[in-house]
């Protein structure tokens, strides 16, 4: 569904990504892990098309988007729940649900999408009035995620979702994963939680300044004593 | 079809109000109770504010886009207006005279040197938005500052348009020209950030990155709303050159830029009720602070008309100090308080019964059906 071929991504002289290649395939959950300065957003900014690569390409369902602006992958079926959450702090919770989509017309079908938003996380519902900036960090990340569903989106793209929450907080966000991937959504994790993100995906990337060192099955990564030793804390 | 039958209702009474005001606007006018030049000159630039304030409010309040240029959007209209109404107007006036009466050809001239005004600064919004919108924060806002100076500068080696010596223009403007335009700068605004437009502004203003997830194209909606923005502007800049029958650079330098800044930071950024008290006050305040007593304190005579500058300045710390949002933050004053008088225009007294109370305490109710909430809208 996602490929990346041979990405690399500098900073002026300073190389951030040398030669990525890495696939996402549909129906599944991979996550990208790695510690502060790996690359891991670089990657991330380079399939949203925040930053153009120095060389490789980046195809989605077999065409390239690298380069495309960002508003442009939306309509494409790719949704981003950007780092930060990024919530739109004075519109009320209802109104930031409508923002993320902003591209659909039919109002049934966004209101059905909305139902569902508040299915998976009754605390917005609860709050739908409320200014986003006045939320929880938990609740602006099941906000930001909500918000990155509304338009339907056949990939997902989460920027460390898990960042300055509560343990009980990122149970709750990594629950959602589960339900959002085991109702077809396609999902691109990037975590510093390798733990968690381990756990809950198919498939998993480490990635090393600049570089991916490991990949294959969460699992198998799990069990691998490097891992365990340099992000797992055992 | 009724919805439209009431909003041209609630015009026709707009532009009667502006007319009895205006024939109130002499000492002999409407049964004597008449308002006398000072305050019709008053009148006037309160109006002229409200349209400079409330455009300005759409870019810098509502697309959080802190452009500081307004006046030099301002003197665009200005002087492409006044070029046409000084070199050719005369010329076309006689001309449509003949045609359809004095009276209409005159209106149908202003309405053009208007269109002419807002469409020459609209472009130039568009040649100054490009390369600006790219910069954000206090980039954009140096940026305009210093495209406002070079179109002042160049203005002034333009000699056909008066250059350092000034223009004398033809008076066209009075204060039902300035209300109509001040009424259609509002509504316009109003609609605007109530559209889905206004929508993605504020999404912009919020977040722009989390914006441009959302598949808005960023770079647009701001361009867009720096032209609409910079066109009304020019309106204003029209208005005032044909009202002021004398047309100088001077009028036009930042200082005039930052005065419409005051007005909108303490009004409130992204409200157009807040803009338009900005713009009332601070162009009511100098000239009330100046009517002021001599008072004799502490063996000295301290003379107000004097300290108006002082006690300005002081007073805009104080806001700033207490309310930083503005007055009225983002929130709207009894706006549904016009939706009202939209809906039942026939209804004043139904209308003077309304509180107006404001958007922000309304959107407490929580709606029950998500899908009749969306529906509704």
């Amino acid at each position: 569904m996602l490929t990346l071929e041979n990405i690399s991504v500098n900073y002026g002289a300073i190389e951030a990504l040398n030669g990525i290649t890495m696939h996402v395939e549909q129906g599944e959950v991979v996550t990208l892990i790695g510690a502060n300065g790996a690359g891991k957003t670089t990657t991330l900014r380079t399939i949203t098309g925040l930053l153009s690569p120095r060389a490789g390409r980046v195809l989605y369902e077999d065409e390239e988007i690298s380069g495309l602006p960002t508003h442009k992958l939306v309509a494409r079926g790719i949704s981003m729940s950007p780092e930060g959450r990024g919530v739109f702090a004075n519109l009320t919770v209802r109104e930031n649900l409508q923002m993320g989509a902003y591209l659909k017309k039919n109002k049934r079908e966004i209101a059905e999408d909305m139902e569902r938003a508040y299915t998976m996380f009754p605390r917005l519902k609860e709050r739908q009035s409320q200014k986003a900036g006045t939320l929880s960090g938990g609740e602006q990340q099941m906000l930001a995620m909500g918000r990155a569903l509304m338009s339907r989106p056949r990939l997902l793209l989460l920027d460390e979702p898990s960042l300055g929450l509560a343990p009980l907080v990122v149970h709750t966000i990594f629950q959602a994963i589960e339900d959002i991937r085991s109702k077809g959504t396609t999902i691109l994790l990037v975590e510093q939680n390798a733990n968690a993100a381990l756990r809950h995906s198919n498939r998993a990337y480490v990635l090393e300044t600049g570089q991916i060192v490991m990949e294959g099955a969460s699992q198998d990564l799990a069990a691998d004593p490097r891992i365990k030793e340099a992000y797992l804390g055992e | 079809m009724p919805t439209f039958v009431k909003r041209l209702l609630f015009a026709v009474l707009v532009i009667a109000a502006l007319f009895a005001l205006n024939a109130m606007l002499s000492t002999q006018g409407l049964f004597g109770f008449g308002l006398d030049d000072y305050y019709g000159r008053l009148l006037t630039f309160i109006g002229i504010n409200v349209i400079l304030a409330v455009s300005l409010n759409l870019i810098n309040g509502f697309t959080g886009q802190f452009s500081i240029g307004h006046a030099g959007f301002m003197a665009i209209g200005a002087y492409a207006s006044a070029y046409m109404t000084v070199y050719h107007a005369p010329g076309w006036e006689l001309a449509l005279a003949g045609m359809v009466g004095a009276d209409a050809a005159h209106v149908l001239i202003f309405v053009l040197a208007i269109f002419i005004g807002g469409l020459a600064t609209a472009l130039a919004g568009l040649v100054v938005g490009i390369p600006s919108l790219r910069l954000r924060g206090d980039y954009l806002a140096i940026v305009t500052l210093g495209f406002a100076e070079i179109i002042r500068i160049v203005i002034l080696n333009i000699d056909k348009v008066g250059g350092a010596t000034g223009l004398t223009v033809p008076g066209y403007t009075n204060f039902v020209w300035v209300g109509v335009f001040a009424v259609i700068t509002i509504v316009i605004v109003h609609n605007i950030v109530r559209s889905d437009i206004g929508r993605a502004l504020v999404s912009i203003r919020e977040d722009e990155l989390a914006a441009e997830a959302m598949g808005i194209n960023t770079t647009r909606y701001k361009v867009l709303s720096f032209v609409i923005s910079s066109a009304f502007a020019g309106i204003a800049g029209v208005l005032f050159a044909h009202y002021n029958k004398f047309l100088s650079t001077a009028d036009f330098t930042f200082l005039r830029s930052f005065e419409i800044i005051i007005m909108i930071v303490l009004g409130g950024m992204g409200s157009i009720t807040g803009a338009i008290l900005g713009a009332a006050v601070i162009t009511i305040l100098p000239e009330a602070l100046r009517q002021l007593p001599t008072v004799g304190l502490f063996g000295q005579e301290f003379n107000f008309a004097d300290l108006r500058l002082v006690i300005y300045a002081a007073l805009l710390i104080v806001i700033m100090l207490t309310r930083p949002q503005g007055v009225l933050g983002t929130r709207e004053f009894g706006m549904n308080w016009l939706r009202r008088a939209q809906k039942r225009p026939e209804g004043d007294e139904a209308v003077g019964a309304d509180t107006g109370v404001s958007i922000a305490e309304r959107d407490t109710t929580p709606t029950a059906d998500p899908v009749e909430e969306v529906k509704n809208k």
